[in-house]
């Protein structure tokens, strides 16, 4: 009986071995390098990433401390230019909410959320008393605050420059600028100190598949940015797809009223890049979730899984480019090509939430129970 | 009724099987009570969220805010006295009404094995578990050695109709000739030691699995009732189950199944086992020589016979209803659960609700994490009675807002064992005025594919 046992499971297994399946997938070992994924994002991509987004950063506040010093239409024309080279160089590092950017409590939330209160700034101008590191006055801080604060405290440029120079509260507006400013840059040197210093070799080396570890929690960010950060924020919210009417105050950069369309290009070219492994200077790529899913060989009705998102991500940035360079204009003047920016953008979300996410079948991070 | 089988169900046997499965049972509940609980899991499925996926006809059971962790309490302790036998009948009834009120609280957290608890402990309400070894013997000073020999086989039974209806379930295309969902799983595994690596890279191996798998499933139950197989059989249980239990997070299920299938063993075994607890509780120094020993005979075998009989007609008779419905059984999900299909899919979607003022036209999107916790969205988002239960929530939320002429359209895509994710969901109908039945919903699109099989 035992022998006949051992036959009959024998047999089962010639025969699961050898029946044919026409998407076999060659290579007899774990071929996949993880970390050289993780190697490629830090090396190539993060870390350059940083190294281009502080140094501007830097320039930023010279200038913004030039303007201070000497409000007048130079400064702040520098400051301005200043505002939107480092703003276009953050676009490539919001979604790296991950080590101490995650440990800062996400120093995103200190750098680029929108819309700003505007009362809560100008409430802290007149008073003087403002902490920059409460929650409640995230949304009175970075970017933003910057935008508010060079664009939009005035009507028109005279009126600005007075408000840093004649008005009742100039040195109070200059306290906030400065305080703003001071802010960013303190805590994008931690996070970059940090990456450079002992961060690195632990994100490498962490590439199992577990809710903790970085392989895992970078693919969470990556789409959690995508989503959140690019599709929603950027796009989805400003055009009503969220609430019942349109939002056209919302938009990045509102006060500015030129770039939204240019930041948000930057945005998803970012998040194609990281995706591809494409290195931030240059245009080699290396390991990456674009690799992985090949490697995996996800093929979907003849088309690869990676191919379908890269499409999709074009697909996204035809339609962005065609809108207004300023979504505000966009939204009032026609709403509806907005979303149907909104919706090429969103039929990636599917594509990397739960095409991409179920080829890796990565530990989630959101679910803690037994399974089946 | 034939007199072959009146003899059958007058057949004596030794009670210490039983014994030894009331203990192990008991045990096993108590421990895993106590797991779910250390683990916080009490809060996060049951305390914490604002709503709960209700099962149809069940919307009665909701936990009950921080007095839920007083059904843990009790579901526990009467795991304890079914363990240690004591007032059986009145515990293995309160375990019963317990596990089965929680499993009922939010279907979000259902496992196969979850509901083989609940079916088994509703089984064990009818057998005579205190018979031997109990507490219950010390109370009356009377013991049974000898209990119907059907009492045991019933569990055996059962545990034989989750295993091949499991092995059923397994024939399908997408498992046998894909070797999915496996294929997916297996790889994943990559850091685990020695066969990370290796092993679970190799196509050759999940297909290997995956027949081994539905083989096993379906063998195990007649190699262990067959005498010169089964300690082979229980090799096979043990290795099996471990290593699924390395492989994914299934908690305590393993062990379940490998303390159940020692029913199947003789007498003489389950005597040794108790031998040793008997050597373990020696300080207490429990003098049972004395009892008066009988055999157990039901006092109204009439009335439990035919419920015992039903329920097995149920057990054979339920996994099939899926049947009773059109399209594809894992698409729609109609009729997939209760029916032990463990394991079979890798299924994930994407739902988004959009409410809609009727006469203005207006509209907007929900943010589900407003509603519901990463787990519920993540259950909701492939399967339709979730998505139309929380359909109806969202109307009645923005409805007691104020919000006006409600229509609630769900768009929604699914990915099932690696096929391309695909609309699942009808972007057309108002799924606030469809409501929840046992009948087919047509608003679920089409499959577009076929896996053959049961």
């Amino acid at each position: 009986m035992l022998k006949k046992i051992a036959l009959f499971f024998g047999l089962a297994l010639i025969v699961a071995c050898s029946s044919s399946d026409d998407s076999s997938k060659g290579g007899a070992t774990d071929n996949f390098d993880r970390s050289t994924l993780l190697t490629n994002l830090a090396d190539n991509i993060i870390i350059p990433s940083y190294q281009d987004f502080a140094p501007k950063l830097t320039t930023l506040k010279g200038s913004i401390e030039s303007f201070v010093a000497t409000p007048n239409q130079s400064t702040l024309d520098a400051t301005r230019k200043n505002w939107l080279t480092a703003y276009s160089a953050w676009q490539r590092l919001e979604m790296y909410n991950i080590g101490k950017a995650e440990a800062l409590n996400q120093y995103y939330y200190y750098m680029n959320i929108y819309p700003v209160t505007v009362a809560d700034i100008e409430t802290g101008v007149s008073t003087g008393s403002y902490d920059l590191n409460a929650p409640s006055y995230h949304d009175a801080q970075g970017f933003p605050a910057l935008d508010y604060l060079l664009y939009g405290v005035a009507t028109d440029d005279a009126g600005i420059i007075s408000k840093f120079s004649t008005d009742a509260n100039a040195q109070g507006y200059k306290d906030y600028l400065m305080d703003v400013i001071n802010q960013m840059d303190n805590l994008t040197q931690q996070v970059i100190t940090d990456w450079t210093t002992i961060y690195r070799d632990q994100f490498v080396n962490s590439s199992q598949n577990t809710a903790t570890s970085s392989l895992n929690k970078f693919v969470n960010d990556f789409i959690f940015y995508y989503e959140k950060g690019l599709r929603a924020n950027k796009i989805g919210i400003p055009a009503g797809v969220f609430s019942t009417t349109p939002l056209p105050d919302k938009v990045e950069a509102y006060y500015n009223q030129e770039v939204s369309k240019a930041l948000s290009l930057e945005a998803l070219d970012a998040v194609q890049d990281v995706f591809n492994g494409k290195s931030f200077n240059g245009t080699a790529t290396g390991p990456s979730f674009k690799t992985y899913l090949d490697y995996l060989n996800t093929n979907k009705e003849g088309q690869k899984l990676s191919s379908l998102i890269n499409n999709q991500f074009d697909l996204a940035r035809t339609e962005i480019e065609g809108l207004n360079s300023n979504f505000s204009t966009q939204i009032t003047s026609d709403n509806s090509k907005m979303t149907d920016a909104y919706d090429a953008l969103q039929r990636a979300v599917v594509y990397l939430k739960v095409d991409m996410v179920q080829a890796f079948n990565i530990s989630v991070d959101y679910v803690d129970a037994d399974g089946d | 009724m034939s007199t072959s089988f009146k003899i059958y169900l007058n057949k004596q046997t030794s009670a210490a099987p039983l014994a030894v499965f009331r203990i192990g049972f008991g045990v096993m509940m108590l421990f895993s009570i106590v797991r779910f609980w250390w683990h916080g899991w009490i809060e996060t499925l049951y305390v914490l969220p604002k709503f709960h996926f209700s099962y149809y006809g069940f919307e009665w059971v909701q936990p009950i805010g921080e007095y839920t962790y007083l059904i843990f309490a009790v579901c526990g302790i009467s795991a304890f006295f079914v363990a240690i036998g004591l007032k059986y009948r009145l515990a293995i009834i309160a375990f019963f009404l317990s596990f089965t009120y929680i499993e009922l609280m939010d279907k979000t957290a259902y496992l196969n094995h979850y509901y083989f608890i609940s079916v088994l402990s509703f089984l064990m309400i009818f057998l005579p578990a205190n018979a031997y070894f109990s507490v219950d013997n010390l109370i009356k000073k009377k013991t049974f050695t000898s209990i119907p020999k059907w009492t045991i086989d019933s569990i055996k039974l059962l545990v034989s109709i989750v295993y091949i209806y499991a092995g059923l379930a397994k024939v399908n295309s997408d498992w046998l000739f894909k070797a999915m969902p496996l294929r997916i799983w297996l790889p994943s595994k990559y850091d685990l030691p020695f066969v990370g690596n290796s092993f679970m890279q190799q196509e050759w191996f999940h297909f290997a699995m995956s027949w081994s798998g539905m083989l096993y499933d379906l063998c195990i139950p007649f190699l262990l009732i067959v005498k010169r197989t089964r300690w082979f059989a229980f090799g096979l249980v043990v290795f099996f189950h471990v290593f699924t239990r390395v492989l994914f997070p299934i908690g305590m299920f393993p062990y379940i199944m490998i303390v159940t299938a020692l029913i199947f063993f003789d007498a003489d075994l389950h005597h040794r086992i108790l031998g040793l607890i008997k050597t373990l509780l020696q300080p207490f120094k429990v003098n049972s020589s004395k009892f008066r020993t009988e055999r157990y005979q039901y006092k109204n075998q009439k009335i439990i016979l035919p419920i015992v009989a039903l329920f097995f007609v149920f057990q054979m008779a339920f996994p099939f209803r899926y049947l009773l419905y059109p399209n594809e059984l894992f698409w729609t999900e109609e009729g997939y659960r209760f029916s032990w299909r463990v394991m079979l899919m890798e299924k994930m979607g994407y739902t988004t609700f959009k409410i809609v003022d009727a006469e203005t036209g207006q509209s907007f999107l929900v943010d589900n994490s407003d509603f519901l916790t990463s787990l519920q969205e993540k259950q909701m988002s492939f399967q339709p009675d979730f998505i139309l239960e929380y359909a109806h929530y969202l109307g009645d939320h923005f409805k007691s807002q104020g919000h006006k002429n409600i229509q609630v359209f769900a768009e929604s895509y699914v990915a099932l064992n690696g096929r391309l994710s695909q609309p699942y969901v009808d972007t057309t109908v108002d799924l606030y005025k469809e409501k929840e039945s046992f009948r087919h919903k047509n608003w679920i699109l089409p499959f577009n594919d076929e896996i053959k099989g049961f």
